[in-house]
């Protein structure tokens, strides 16, 4: 599994390069520039501005010198906008916050989802059972960006009980972890619950039945660990989406969080920034992929690697 | 929508007020204990650095943090800041200031006529490549296109430091507003030291140095900025409020949420929701005009289509649209319907009569549109097919649904074309477009901010529309003691040739906290400090 593990981050490299140059050349591709603005700026000063970026070179040598500064100072340039800033900077602000709610919200959609999931499946048709379906189909309707505004009406307009945005604390944490959880939460319940109803009538189970073990066991320990297969591979891309989905999030709720730099970059063409944030997504999402394919081998035994 | 305001003030005579400094707190008024303030920002604020901010929200920060060498008071008149007046030689091209000796930087250091020379140069030197450069070219500073383009030394710049109190500019031609435009954060001082130990970084807090009536005491990037009174400020003393907060929030209708659960004193009201909220908080809710025009762009350049070269077709779409319903339908926020290009609270601009706007109704406007649409030779079996393309908002797009319904009723069929901002920006500029959505802000209380865009030369004349006599009306107006009737006269051209639709002027509409005082009410252009502020006990 260690040589696995070695070959799959090996590929990872040419992978990453391949997504440097592709969404380098999109970017370039699409009209305006960092330095559109609806006062057109005069040629001089436009000159003066693509020399100080290293706009003025030839595309190829920009990809080169970009990818140059990477690998050897970890260095993703200066933010084209934001300009008292570089990209490192502005990810290592942002970054952290996105991955603290982004990581509490993931723990939290697991927990509760499976659980739900569990428990729906394990009393199914029960009242339980109906319950958990219908919240967690309620919960999927209601997109965040819905749920974003509901939640700032009540909380804090209503009940004043919670700051209606900003990052300043943990009181600050509990809206965009609500807001951006639920939706996953109720994705994990229904798959988990449906796997689980389908693990239930295998014969294995049937087996620990049969040899008269106590039903918790026969749930916690031989049902839920199959069960949980299709789970863990929604888990690697939902958490990627879950950083990358942030941006309802930051805007609802001014975190401050990377999602909203992610859309902002795009628009304003702030290329440094858009391809420091879509290289660390992508770095995630490889990785992500290889803790889930690794997470498959312990969980059945008959993959290989 | 993004705004770019340079600068704002009302044209004024040279004597300036010396009085108005700070909070003016009138006697009798209890102070609440609560002296904070905080206000809204849309976006994060791209940069703090004065010379390479070019956003409306940066100034509002920067015209705290930093002070230039004039201010404005609430009815928009100049106001000494670092500067305590100045004369201006014989033929209008040397300005000398005389800066206070009391002017003190953050870190305790005086605030010298070398720091101003310093920020101007930066503005303009080609190495620091800022975007604000041409702004040094619009205020006519000696040498400054040269500078910018590298072709001289950013010491050849027109600006000299005489002795630490006096500084002295020279300016290539005479610009009767040219005091008004240094109230503009890119003409603000910035220290040398600082700049130089620290690069790029030194706006971080901790780090940055401003000589404004406050501090930054922290940037969370898209989060907010504090900012807290500084003490060695010349004027501490009449400085009120003790700290200020701006909090980002990208969507107004939260930030409206926000405000009446009493997070902050001061937001946007969302287009339609003032008639609703000024009933429910009359002492909240507030309109004021805004320095920005709201027009359809037309191309009437080589790329634009063949109809719009027509004249009539030009009138008779501007006569078609019923600006009253987009002003007390779909905005309802105290806007106010155009007819012409400069904005009607422009300081000594009148508007010239204007038939069409002044005598006609909408049925008779219609009417004539119609025959003006016969005569040149479109009609129900002859539609005339346009693209009318807008920005992503809400706002404009509700515009252009009505709009092009209007225009429909005189048979020209427009599809919509919605782009996102730097797309829709890239292809007005490159002239891919029939007609499009477009607002300009102007630079200062002076009708020649708008007026100047449609010459020939501006620049910013997207829609290709030249005109000589227009060019010369405009030129002339440079030399005139009195330009208004030249400025009139240049909007009748405007009028008869209609190369642009003017569709509403501007108004400021915003939720304000009763117990906030101090905020200007009479100012074009809302330029606000936090120094003039206070909260009185309720």
């Amino acid at each position: 599994m260690f040589t696995y593990s070695l070959k799959r981050l090996a590929i990872a490299i040419p992978t990453l390069l391949v997504l440097i140059v592709v969404s380098f050349m999109l970017m370039h591709a699409a009209p305006g520039g960092p330095f559109t603005s609806e006062r057109e700026i005069p040629p001089d000063v436009l000159a003066n501005l693509n020399a100080k970026y290293g706009l003025d070179q030839p595309l190829w040598r920009q990809i080169l010198s970009y990818v140059w500064g990477i690998v050897t100072q970890f260095d993703f340039g200066p933010s084209f906008v934001y300009k008292d800033r570089t990209v490192n900077q502005i990810i290592a602000q942002g970054f952290p916050i996105t991955l603290t709610y982004g990581l509490i919200s993931f723990a939290l959609a697991v927990i509760v989802g499976v659980s739900l999931g569990v428990a729906a499946a394990v009393r199914h048709n029960t009242w339980l059972d109906y319950i958990a379906v219908g919240t967690s189909i309620g919960a999927q309707v209601l997109p965040n960006f819905v749920m974003a505004p509901i939640l700032v009406l009540v909380f804090t307009l209503w009940l004043g009980w919670l700051p209606g945005g900003g990052w300043q604390g943990p009181e600050y944490w509990i809206m965009p972890v609500i807001a951006l959880s639920t939706s996953f939460m109720a994705s994990i319940a229904r798959i988990t619950r449906s796997s689980m109803l389908e693990v239930l009538t295998s014969n294995h189970i049937r087996t620990a039945r049969a040899k008269g073990l106590p039903e918790r066991r026969v749930i916690l320990r031989h049902a839920l660990k199959p069960a949980m297969l299709p789970v863990i591979s929604y888990l690697g891309p939902a958490f990627v989406a879950m950083i990358t989905g942030s941006v309802v999030v930051d805007i609802y709720f001014s975190t401050g969080g990377i999602g909203k730099a992610f859309v902002d970059s795009a628009l304003n063409r702030d290329y440094a920034v858009m391809m420091g944030v879509t290289i660390l997504v992508g770095a995630l999402t490889i990785f992500f992929n290889l803790v889930v394919d690794i997470l498959y081998g312990w969980i059945d035994p008959k993959i290989r690697y | 929508m993004q705004m770019t305001r340079m600068l704002a003030t009302t044209a004024m005579a040279l004597g300036l007020a010396a009085t108005a400094q700070a909070a003016t707190v009138p006697a009798g008024t209890t102070l609440a204990d609560d002296q904070t303030y905080t206000f809204w920002l849309l976006d994060a604020i791209k940069s703090m650095d004065p010379q390479i901010n070019t956003d409306v929200e940066g100034s509002d920060v920067l015209r705290n943090l930093f002070e230039g060498l004039y201010n404005e008071d609430g009815n928009g008149e100049l106001v000494p800041g670092v500067a305590l007046d100045h004369t201006v030689s014989d033929g209008g091209l040397t300005y000398t200031f005389n800066l206070r000796d009391d002017a003190q930087w953050s870190d305790g250091t005086p605030v010298t006529a070398n720091d101003f020379v310093y920020g101007w140069q930066r503005l303009a030197d080609p190495a620091n490549a800022s975007e604000y450069a041409w702004y040094m070219e619009l205020m006519q500073v000696a040498n400054a296109p040269q500078v910018v383009a590298g072709e001289m030394p950013v010491d050849q710049l027109g600006i000299r430091a005489v002795d630490d109190t006096t500084l002295e500019v020279t300016i290539t031609t005479p610009l009767p507003y040219f005091p008004q435009m240094l109230v503009h954060a890119s003409t603000f001082p910035v220290k040398q030291s600082v700049v130089e130990e620290f690069g790029d970084n030194w706006t971080q807090a901790g780090n940055l140095v401003g000589n404004g009536a406050y501090t930054l005491v922290e940037h969370q990037l898209g989060e907010r900025v504090m900012m807290e009174k500084n003490d060695t400020y010349w004027d501490a003393e009449n400085t009120v409020i003790a700290q200020l907060t701006a909090l980002t929030i990208n969507d107004s209708n939260q930030a409206l949420t926000r405000y009446l659960a009493g997070e902050l004193d001061r937001v946007d009201i969302p287009a339609g929701q003032y008639p609703r909220l000024a009933e429910e908080y009359p002492d909240q809710a507030k309109s004021t005009p805004y320095n920005c025009s709201y027009i359809y762009m037309l191309n009437v350049g080589e790329k634009g289509p063949e109809a719009l070269k027509d004249v009539r077709v030009r009138q008779a779409m501007a006569y078609a649209v019923d600006r009253d319903i987009i002003v007390d339908r779909i905005l309802q926020g105290g806007q106010r319907p155009a007819y012409n290009w400069t904005h009607w609270a422009i300081s000594d601009f009148e508007r010239p009569a204007l038939p069409w706007a002044d005598e006609m109704d909408q049925a008779q406007r219609i009417e004539a549109a119609t025959a003006l649409m016969t005569e040149a030779g479109y009609g129900p079996d002859n539609p005339l097919d346009l693209r009318l393309q807008y920005n992503t908002s809400d706002d404009h797009e509700k515009i252009a649904i009505a709009a092009s319904q209007m225009l429909k009723a005189i048979g020209i069929n427009i599809t919509l074309d919605n782009y996102e901002w730097t797309i829709h920006t890239d292809r007005l500029q490159n002239q891919d477009f029939d007609m499009a959505r477009y607002a300009w802000c102007g630079d200062y209380n002076e009708a020649s901010t708008y007026l100047d865009l449609m010459t020939s030369y501006s620049g910013h004349n997207n829609g290709e529309w030249f005109n000589d006599e227009y060019d010369q009306v405009m030129a002339d107006s440079k030399q005139a003691e009195d330009p208004q009737p030249l400025y009139q006269q240049a909007e009748g051209i405007l009028a008869a040739e209609m190369p642009i639709i003017p569709i509403y002027h501007y108004a400021n509409v915003d939720m304000i906290s009763a117990d906030i005082q101090g905020l200007p009410d009479n100012n074009v252009n809302n330029t606000w400090y936090g120094k003039d502020l206070y909260r009185v006990a309720q």
